[in-house]
């Protein structure tokens, strides 16, 4: 039996993955209208205070690990003599397909670091923020969440297709 | 004009598009390939 980790990694990515997108979809099917509803209620309070930071906490570390075994598992992929990180970065032959899917990945993580969890700290009150920065950092927050959501569509597109031979010849 | 992604639908509509859109572009690379060795 020749031993080889690509099954760790695939595991361990599809599962940080469907945390993180899993959450994603959550904020964006559910909660987005449920605090709209609970703010003319008066009654967002609790979401804010008990839902939100641990969703957001599973959130975006999962981004990371999904990303770090999504990183595992194309570098332990050898085609064509090149390292298939490389190859699927750079868009080379067969691995385009998913290496556009890690290229949108990358983007919704960076999207989660440095947009949407920086504005969240500060709606939360996770760190100190006036009203009127609060304000600010809504939209910010709002539109990076739903782009990351429409990337998604995409990215899973690619994640599905991109990476079998069985499902190759939609790219001929 | 509204932005699509202020509705859930327009988002998850741009999602599939977009999708269209790179598969079109993933498609002419692995086409461009063939033959090519890579």
């Amino acid at each position: 039996m020749e031993f080889n980790l690509d099954w760790v990694f695939r595991w361990f990515h599809i599962m940080a993955g469907i945390m993180w997108i899993g959450l994603l979809y959550f904020f964006n099917f559910v909660n987005a209208a449920a605090v709209k509803e609970a703010t003319a209620a008066g009654e967002a309070g609790p979401i804010s205070k008990y839902v939100m930071p641990r969703a957001l906490l599973f959130f975006r570390w999962g981004a990371v690990v999904t990303w770090i075994f999504g990183a595992a598992l194309l570098g332990n992929y050898r085609g064509a003599g090149e390292n298939g990180f490389v190859a699927a970065f750079l868009l080379h032959g067969a691995m385009a397909p998913i290496g556009i899917g890690a290229w949108l990945g990358t983007i919704m993580l960076l999207n989660v670091w440095l947009v949407i969890w920086p504005n969240q700290k500060k709606l939360l009150g996770i760190v100190p923020a006036t009203d009127e920065e609060k304000a600010k950092a809504r939209r910010p927050a709002f539109l990076a969440s739903r782009v990351n959501t429409m990337l998604s569509i995409p990215m899973l597109f690619f994640m599905a297709t991109g990476f079998t031979s069985q499902s190759q010849g939609i790219y001929h | 004009m509204k932005n699509p992604l202020d509705s859930i639908w327009g988002t998850v509509v741009g999602g599939f598009v977009l999708t269209a859109i790179l598969w079109f572009i993933a498609r002419w690379i692995v086409s461009s390939s063939l033959g090519s060795g890579v």
